[in-house]
């Protein structure tokens, strides 16, 4: 059974329609790129999935190990194991990173009918994780990406990642707002958590993240749609030759 | 008869039952007596604040309290069963506590044996009732205070606690003053004071609670307090009347040099209630810090309204103040600064800001600055909104439910008026209260 199977989505947003009957299958293991020009519905899609309030589904449907995705609330969708890292992860201040990473594992453990962490293991697991992705402990007592750069929230997101273990990770323009060095250590620590078990789905502009983090498929995107897919190359053909093309496809 | 004469002579009458029926019990003869005859006119002159008094224009106790009840009876060996019962709840361990039960001092629940050498404790009964002390009348002396409730509070006071601490004495633990009531359709009024002498360091704490049957009750409360220089105070309030009782409490702070005072008041029950205090900077060098958190929700009506008075140079204040406004509630937050012309090198700050849960809440904020000196820091802001969408959509997208990210972003947004609790214990407290409250949420 496919971990994720969107078939022929269709989304409005407001008064516009910006999906058009995109379809995609990722199966666990796999590493899916998603590319395309801005406005061509790659954040919808990732939005769509995450369970994000201001989108209506006017047809097709999304399955998660063959459940039905739409039907279920944005937190039952991350007990499932679903997992959006945000393009523009929002500050929290009040929260500290420690509180809300724990109160959000054992959420998605109770609902799972796990046992939940208690404190002193919780913070010696957070801390672990938090040391292999170099993100100081000073950082995990200030509230949730208070302060943080735009590469140390990006870190954050792949923190939560490592602690979570989620089966499908969306990665929602990761490299956005991140310098080589930065983009770099992000692109480590997503690289750590490839497993059999577990599928990604990197939605980017720019080739240049998918050196980084080498994808088994990539999809084209444009105007709604997955308009092209193939393998890795496909990416290193859309740098040379541009989006252009697709567009007249779509 | 005249009509208009009739009308007048029946108001009079029923206005006179509330004094007059209670009088007898009222402690205090000749001129305490008098002193308190002569504040209950003043408080019929004026009657119950309205609207159009501009300090109450928010809070129209006229409309919404409409009479004052008679004085609840004495508490009975029955009543003080009830009132034990609501003591389980707020009882602090290693306190000195003093418990009045619907107005009256209740002996065997307090318990005065953790005061510390430096506390000299006194009911206001026995110093009013001392025929020997021919100052006593001063206790019920508004001096400048020209407010009907706080008239009112010194005509019918039945008793409260009178406690001075002496200078240099540094108590580690709290005072608590505890406030049972217990009857219903009944009102009680008490008037304390804390005098902390040079030096003296003291924490006070003030519980509100209602025993379980009683309604419809109404709290008249004052707390006058006195710190002298290089004194320090910490005190927290918690308000859980019951849901239709009505708490009307002024507290006035008269500040010493180099002093720090760091007030906090928590409004989680009474359906309607006012909480006004005012503090006065007669000292230079000194700091206050007056929080507050309103939890509101049904139909509950909170006002509160500080007086601050920058009247020397040298000080600091900050006020922050939340208020979580849910169902129909309403939250009323006033603040006042006065920075008088020689207050110079004042620092003075205020920060309120209101969240609405609901269609039907509402939050009035009326940050008021009246600065006369021209070397200072002087800022404020208010704001009111309700929760952050993009917030809450992270936090549901990381597995918190719909009520568990709400209950963690109301919590951190009280956080920032209940963190400046220095004691860990009270501070505790507050949080537990606001987190019940929250858990009750349905």
């Amino acid at each position: 059974m496919a971990l994720l199977e969107v078939k022929n989505l269709q989304v409005r947003v407001e008064d516009r329609e910006i999906l058009h009957g995109l379809s995609l299958t990722v199966n666990e293991g796999e590493v899916h790129a998603i590319m395309g020009p801005n406005g061509s519905g790659k954040s919808t899609l990732s939005h769509v999935i995450a369970g994000k309030p201001g989108y209506q589904v006017t047809g097709g449907e999304i399955l998660f190990r063959g459940e039905d995705l739409l039907e279920m609330s944005p937190d039952q969708r991350s007990a499932k194991g679903v997992f959006l890292a945000f393009q523009y992860p929002v500050e929290i201040p009040g929260v500290t990173t420690m509180t809300f990473l724990r109160t959000a594992l054992n959420a998605q453990r109770k609902a799972r009918g796990e046992s939940e962490f208690l404190v002193p293991d919780f913070l010696k697991k957070a801390y672990a994780v938090a040391e292999r992705l170099n993100i100081p402990r000073e950082m995990l007592k200030r509230g949730v990406n208070v302060g943080f750069s735009g590469g140390e929230k990006k870190r954050n997101e792949i923190l939560q990642m490592a602690l979570f273990e989620p089966s499908l990770c969306i990665l929602d323009e990761m490299d956005s707002g991140l310098d080589i060095d930065a983009l770099r250590v992000a692109a480590d620590g997503v690289n750590a958590l490839r497993s059999p078990g577990r599928a990604m789905v990197v939605i980017t502009h720019y080739q240049r993240l998918l050196n980084y983090i080498v994808p088994d498929f990539v999809h084209v995107m444009s105007k709604g749609k997955v308009v092209k897919s193939g393998g890795k190359e496909l990416a290193l053909e859309l740098e040379a030759s541009g989006y252009a093309q697709f567009e007249d496809a779509a | 008869m005249n009509i208009a004469l009739a009308k007048t002579e029946t108001r009079r009458a029923v206005e006179e039952n509330v004094f007059t029926a209670a009088r007898d019990r009222l402690p205090g003869t000749g001129k305490v007596l008098e002193l308190r005859q002569q504040t209950f006119e003043v408080f019929e002159r004026v009657g119950l604040p309205h609207r159009r008094l501009e300090d109450w224009k928010y809070t129209d106790l006229r409309a919404l309290m409409r009479e004052v009840l008679p004085l609840a009876a004495a508490p009975d060996a029955p009543a003080l069963e009830r009132a034990k019962k609501a003591l389980k709840s707020v009882a602090l361990a290693d306190a000195c506590r003093l418990v009045l039960v619907d107005g009256v001092l209740a002996p065997s629940l307090s318990d005065l044996t953790a005061a510390e050498a430096g506390v000299h404790v006194q009911t206001l009964r026995e110093v009013l009732e001392d025929g020997s002390n021919a100052s006593n009348a001063d206790l019920l002396e508004n001096g400048a205070m020209s407010g009907p409730m706080i008239a009112l509070n010194a005509a019918m006071a039945t008793d409260g606690a009178v406690i001075t601490v002496a200078d240099g004495a540094v108590l580690t633990r709290p005072i608590h003053i505890v406030h049972v009531a217990t009857r219903s359709s009944a009102a009680s009024h008490t008037r304390s004071f804390l005098k902390l002498g040079r030096a003296a360091h003291a924490t006070l704490v003030e519980s509100f609670v209602a025993a379980e049957d009683a309604k419809s009750y109404q709290v008249n409360d004052a707390v006058i307090l006195w710190l002298g220089n290089d004194a320090q105070l910490q005190h927290v309030r918690l308000m859980a009347d019951a849901a239709d009782a009505t708490n009307i409490t002024t507290v006035i702070f008269t500040i010493g040099a180099k002093a720090r005072l760091a007030t906090f008041n928590m409004t989680s029950g009474g359906g309607l209630s006012r909480y006004q205090g005012y503090l006065t900077f007669a000292g230079e060098g000194s700091e206050v810090t007056a929080n507050g958190v309103n939890l509101l929700n049904g139909r509950q009506h909170a006002d509160t309204t500080l007086f601050l008075d920058h009247a020397v140079p040298n000080c600091s204040s900050r006020e922050v103040f939340r208020a979580v406004v849910d169902d129909r509630a309403h939250s009323v937050f006033q603040g006042r600064i006065i920075v008088q012309p020689k207050a110079q090198k004042t620092d003075a700050k205020m920060m309120t800001r209101a969240l609405l849960l609901s269609d039907e809440a509402e939050a009035d904020n009326k940050p008021e600055l009246e600065i006369f000196a021209d070397d200072v820091t002087c800022g404020h802001g208010a704001t009111t909104g309700a929760l952050d969408e993009s917030l809450l959509f992270y936090l549901r997208a990381r597995g918190l439910s719909e009520k568990e990210a709400q209950a963690l972003l109301i919590q951190a947004f009280v956080g920032e008026a209940i963190e400046s609790i220095a004691s860990d214990d009270l501070r505790e407290l507050a949080i537990s209260t606001a987190q019940r409250w929250l858990a009750a949420r349905e």
